[in-house]
């Protein structure tokens, strides 16, 4: 059985069909688009995640963990990567062409300051957040999964999402900043 | 070896390599974000290198801290490896295409591209050990 919802693949790859059309293209609206949808959605999901989600998820019994955990956490692989790359590649190509990453930009520390905050978001997903929802799909396909270690692989996803989402209210401040 | 089961499996003492990973790519986007910083100019490369060369010695370190572990499901670490390894080298040659095609050259380009090999092989370690790390040992 694969891992991956392998029917959301055909959607994910129009997305970043687009995605690359919209980069090679140049097009100023559909950049906005990819950059401010997918970073809503990110930051909204993200939080979502971190703090409702992951309480409630605390609260239910093991068995309830694993149900909601198998159905959420195949989707996850693939939502969560594919708004990553949707929000930050659009939103370098919008800076490249506004001229933000030019060091002559007024605002130019702003730009450098969301650079900052996507490094350590990026070191955060990479290093914890990724790991630990490839590493409890491997766990639920075994024929009796460890409740204790998924439990922990959960907190540990849950509690990154909410901290990814939370600097992305630091981002959305540094980005209104750069748009006003 | 026997296969334990509960929280004693899942809380098992393991190498700190999650966390040395961590603080190679949090070296590695201080280089990157330190770079970009300075664009279209180009950067003094001290702190650059300097970075560069701790991130690299801090993925030695957890590659000889993983090497040493016995008990490890070595051959569920290399599946996810691998695979994994194949989906970051593809990111990285979009990634240095993207280095050559906005003409970035000489010195610039040895730092970002040594930058960017071990930005591509620290990811895969890190899924892999997390998945093994919780897999049985035969």
């Amino acid at each position: 059985m694969p891992i991956l919802p392998v029917k959301a693949l055909p959607v994910v790859a129009v997305i970043v069909a687009c995605l690359i059309a919209a980069i090679g293209t140049n097009s100023k609206w559909a950049l906005d688009f990819f950059h401010v949808a997918g970073g809503g959605i990110w930051t909204a999901l993200d939080l979502f995640l971190g703090f409702v989600i992951g309480p409630i998820l605390g609260r239910m019994s093991i068995p309830a963990r694993i149900e909601l955990t198998k159905r959420l956490m195949p989707k996850m692989v693939l939502i969560i990567p594919t708004l990553v790359t949707m929000t930050l590649a659009a939103g370098f190509q919008l800076a490249r062409y506004n001229g933000m990453l030019d060091t002559s930009y007024p605002r130019h520390a702003w730009v450098v300051a969301s650079f900052a905050v996507v490094g350590v978001m990026a070191v955060i997903a990479i290093g914890l957040l990724e790991p630990a929802n490839i590493a409890v799909l491997f766990e639920l396909r075994k024929p009796q999964p460890n409740g204790a270690v998924i439990e922990k692989l959960m907190r540990r996803f849950i509690f990154t999402a909410g901290i990814t989402g939370v600097m992305q209210i630091g981002t959305l401040i540094i980005m209104t900043r750069l748009a006003s | 070896m026997a296969v334990p089961e509960g929280k004693e499996w899942a809380d098992r003492k393991v190498p700190p390599v999650t966390a040395l990973g961590m603080l190679s790519l949090a070296l590695i986007a201080g280089g990157v974000s330190y770079l970009a910083a300075y664009l279209p100019r180009h950067a003094p490369l001290g702190p650059a290198v300097g970075l560069l060369a701790a991130a690299a010695v801090v993925l030695a370190v957890n590659v000889v801290l993983l090497a040493r572990q016995r008990e490890f499901a070595w051959r569920r670490f290399f599946q996810v490896a691998r695979w994994a390894l194949l989906a970051y080298v593809v990111i990285a040659g979009m990634i240095e295409y993207a280095f050559v095609y906005d003409h970035t050259r000489g010195a610039v380009l040895v730092v970002m591209t040594l930058m960017l090999v071990i930005f591509t092989l620290t990811p895969p370690v890190l899924l892999a050990f997390t998945v093994a790390r919780f897999q049985q040992t035969s």
